[in-house]
């Protein structure tokens, strides 16, 4: 069957799309410096930087899976009053600057913050400037993500699947951990690879909760930035690092929506 | 022994019901759409609650709404068969069948031999690794029914077993079904909106209407002495409503019948179509019934004609093509009508 | 016919947006861009003030960041009239990609300074105690001169410090001790005067001093050329350096 031909107008617009998006990736491939690339990528900071990067974003999608899903749940089964303002709230960190959920990340849970003056004072417990806070700012923005995602895959499930499965006998869990998770495992692996992307490349959040510290909270794209000021080349290649990372991501997550679809 | 006495409210039905079913017998709920069979099942299910009423089962309290009582749907010992099947998709037949087991604390390996064993006695052993989506409708009916049964209910209920299923299969499932619920010793209730389907398979029938029972008998007599428009309609007889002294029956509206049965009080009258002659003018001869009307429908069914006969005895007749045309029969056209007293049956309503 | 109006009301907006407006008598407003290091951000706003009431129409549009920033972005083509660095290696980098109009001039010097908690309830006394285990130290990232001042400064004392976090540019580093999340930082002495009581100073002694050299230059290309020299020489000028002075800056 001959697909439809596009009316002309359509057919710039989305060529000039794809120009705007290939063109920067193109211009990082051009100024690469190919010759030293390997030695670049090896340097002892850019592997810090890229592990750091790794368990920071993955510990935060385990957090936003672990506090995410119950939260989906909740939203998407039981009722309650003011569920759409809190539903809001939580989704807040999709759309406030980075920076903005840094300060206020920071004003909760810093050493002077509402929660954190007594976790310091109580438990000498100190969260900025530490990977945990690298964590905690990732798992902040990413989370939502997730929430959304799961969520959306609860109410367009066919619930009737777990009535059939209370009515054979099993408990409230084994309902939800048999036959409801199972069946929203499409939208739950997209929602996390989603969390997980948004961790990866976090930064506003993370350097001003967090801080920047090689080892402990400079994660690759504040490695960027501070390569970006002396060695440019350098910034290039962890650039590239980064992008060719999460090409991989999007790449698998194509793959599993069609399976399912 | 199944006692429920179910009350409760959903949208804007209004569900009202005394049902007994005993281990023995085949019970089938029938009635019209939106009649509130389905929320039935539900609720003796415990998948809807009551606003009041009981529910016991061999003396177990399931509902006891007065005490408090409500037992949620996996502490009951029961197997539904839902109207879609609801085979879970991500597991194959036999992970299926074996869920109730696991759920139930049986072990992996036991699960698997136990539901295995059940999927070849109703004779799909050979779809125990196949998904759902890949069984016919046959199967998927089969692999429902050993899922629920698989159990070892007290109380099996059934939600339209065969509506899923196309018309050329749904003759020899229907036959298996029947086997299979006849070996089945504990207390089967299944709903359907197909008569057919309720006479088949049920020995008590338990007509629902509005969310009410207006009749409950087996099906012989259901259908020889319906008490409702909906069963005459599916029986396919004319059922009227009246007064009766004696033999003579008064209608509202004015009209009366002579019918044989010597009877007092409420009654019910069934006449059959076929009992019912027409003629071009007024008869003479031994029927003590007849009145003059219109023909309001002609419905043309292969050999034979349903005649729909409007005026102060409204009655639908059944005749031969033939008659229709030597009738000179048109809709809107005059038309006598009579009926002998003793094709006229009469019972207490 | 409606198209066509439009077509024509938009093509005078392009047109009119391009070019600045010449008739004979009108107001001639001009733009100097001026790329500066954090730390000149009080100073040079102020200047910028005190320049425009004696220098006609002119707008300032300050960008100030790290001088490395800066540097990269001027080497990329950032459209910056002026640019006034921390130190002279990132002006360096200016000069060596052929980007500066003339020499670069020193127009200010700066010292370092530790900044803590106002009161100062750690008892920060010296860049030594910044060692001190358990105080939270934060200084700016070795690829900023701050940063390359703070550790010049720290290798003078002998100190080792190993900082909680190491900021993009000063005045983050300020700003972690103006709100308590830091116990101490290592900043210019012009920072600790701006922010006034919200953070405590404590003086580094001369022998463990590092002196910042702030070098200013015309970029090549600068639209307001003639009107950037005067806003450079007048920085370099008395009343530029007086008022440099007022901010803590000392002569270069």
């Amino acid at each position: 069957m001959r697909a439809e031909r596009p009316p002309l107008p359509v057919t710039i617009l989305a060529v000039l799309a794809i120009a705007f998006f290939v063109l920067p990736i193109a211009g990082l491939v051009y100024r690469a410096p190919w010759a030293t690339a390997l030695d670049e990528l090896t340097r002892p900071e850019a592997l810090t930087a890229l592990r750091l990067s790794l368990v920071v974003s993955l510990a935060a999608t385990a957090l936003a899976v672990l506090f995410g899903v119950p939260l989906a749940w909740v939203y998407a089964r039981v009722p309650f009053p003011g569920k759409n303002v809190a539903r809001a709230l939580t989704t807040l960190p999709m759309i406030l600057p980075p920076i903005v959920g840094g300060v206020a990340l920071l004003f909760a849970f810093g050493r002077t913050g509402l929660i954190g003056q007594f976790l310091d004072a109580g438990l000498g417990l100190r969260i900025a400037f530490t990977t945990t806070g690298a964590i905690l700012a990732a798992a902040f923005v990413a989370t939502p993500f997730l929430v959304l995602t799961v969520e959306a895959g609860l109410r367009s499930m066919d619930r009737r699947y777990e009535e059939a499965a209370r009515t054979l006998g099993a408990s409230r869990w084994l309902v939800f951990r048999r036959v409801t998770l199972p069946l929203i495992a499409p939208a739950l692996f997209a929602g996390a690879v989603l969390s997980w992307a948004r961790g990866l490349g976090e930064f506003g959040a993370t350097i001003t909760f967090a801080g920047n510290l090689p080892g402990t909270t400079q994660t690759l794209p504040l490695a960027v930035l501070i390569a970006l000021e002396t060695r440019p080349e350098v910034a290039v290649m962890l650039s590239l690092l980064l992008l060719a990372v999460s090409l991989v991501i999007l790449i698998a997550l194509r793959d599993r929506y069609l399976r399912f679809s | 022994m199944l006692q429920a006495d179910v009350a409760l409210r959903l949208g804007s039905l209004a569900l009202e019901v005394q049902l007994d079913a005993a281990p023995g017998e085949i019970v089938a709920v029938l009635g019209p759409n939106a009649a509130g069979k389905t929320t039935l099942l539900r609720a003796l299910a415990g998948l809807v609650p009551l606003e009041r009423g009981t529910v016991t089962l061999d003396g177990v309290a399931f509902d006891d709404v007065a005490r408090g009582i409500r037992l949620p749907p996996e502490r009951r010992p029961i197997g539904v068969v839902f109207q879609d099947y609801l085979l879970f998709p991500h597991l194959t037949a036999l992970e299926n069948v074996a869920f109730g087991l696991r759920a139930r604390g049986m072990g992996a390996r036991e699960a698997r031999i136990r539901a295995g064993s059940w999927l070849d006695r109703l004779g799909v052993g050979e779809t125990a690794e196949t998904k759902p989506r890949a069984l016919s409708g046959g199967q998927a009916q089969r692999v429902a029914l050993a899922r629920a049964l698989a159990i070892d209910p007290r109380l099996l209920l059934l939600d339209e077993p065969l509506a899923a299923l196309d018309a050329s299969a749904r003759g020899e499932v229907r036959r298996d079904l029947k086997r299979h619920l006849a070996s089945f010793a504990g207390i089967r209730i299944l709903i359907t909106h197909d008569p057919l389907e309720a006479v088949a398979l049920a020995d008590r029938l338990v007509i629902l209407e509005r969310g009410r029972v207006v009749q409950t008998g087996s099906p012989a007599e259901v259908t020889r002495r319906p008490r409702s428009r909906y069963v005459a309609d599916l029986v396919g007889v004319n059922l009227l409503r009246g007064t009766a002294t004696g033999g003579h029956v008064e209608l509202p509206g004015g009209a009366s019948l002579q019918s044989a049965d010597r009877v007092d009080g409420e009654v019910f009258a069934v006449i059959h179509p076929r009992a019912v002659a027409l003629h071009r003018a007024r008869p003479e001869g031994s029927p003590r019934n007849v009145w003059r009307g219109r023909a309001s429908a002609l419905d043309f069914q292969g050999d034979r004609v349903r005649v729909g006969v409007e005026g102060e005895m409204p009655i639908v007749a059944e005749v031969t093509p033939a008659a229709v045309r030597e009738l000179d029969l048109a809709e809107g056209g005059e038309v006598w009508v009579s009926v002998k007293a003793t094709e006229i049956t009469v019972y207490p309503a | 016919m409606r198209a066509r109006l439009v077509a024509a009301v938009v093509a005078a907006l392009i047109i009119g947006g391009c070019t600045s407006p010449t008739a004979a008598g009108s107001p001639q407003i001009n733009d100097v861009t001026v790329f500066a290091a954090a730390s000149l951000t009080d100073a040079f706003n102020k200047a910028g003030d005190e320049f425009a009431k004696t220098n006609g129409r002119v707008r300032f549009i300050f960008n100030f960041g790290s001088s490395s920033t800066l540097a990269t972005q001027i080497t990329n083509g950032a459209p910056a009239d002026v640019f006034a660095s921390a130190d002279e290696a990132n002006m360096q980098k200016i000069v060596d990609a052929k980007l500066t109009d003339g020499a670069p001039a020193l127009f200010a010097g700066n010292r370092l300074a530790i900044a803590v908690a106002a009161g100062n309830p750690k008892q920060v006394a010296s860049l030594a105690d910044l060692a001190r285990p358990g105080l939270v130290v934060v200084l700016a990232a070795p690829t900023v001169p701050a940063g390359r001042y703070a550790l010049d400064s720290l290798a003078k004392a002998g100190v080792k410090v190993t900082p909680a976090s190491q900021e993009l540019d000063v005045r983050s580093v300020l700003n972690k001790v103006a709100l308590g999340e830091a116990d101490a930082g290592i900043v210019y002495v012009t920072d600790v005067l701006s922010a006034g009581a919200r953070v405590g100073n404590v003086a580094i002694p001369e022998q463990q001093q590092v002196v910042a050299r702030y070098p200013i230059a015309i970029v090549t290309g600068a639209k307001g050329r003639q009107l950037a020299r005067t806003f450079v020489d007048y920085l370099i000028g008395a009343d530029g350096q007086r008022l440099l002075a007022g901010f803590g800056f000392s002569r270069p």
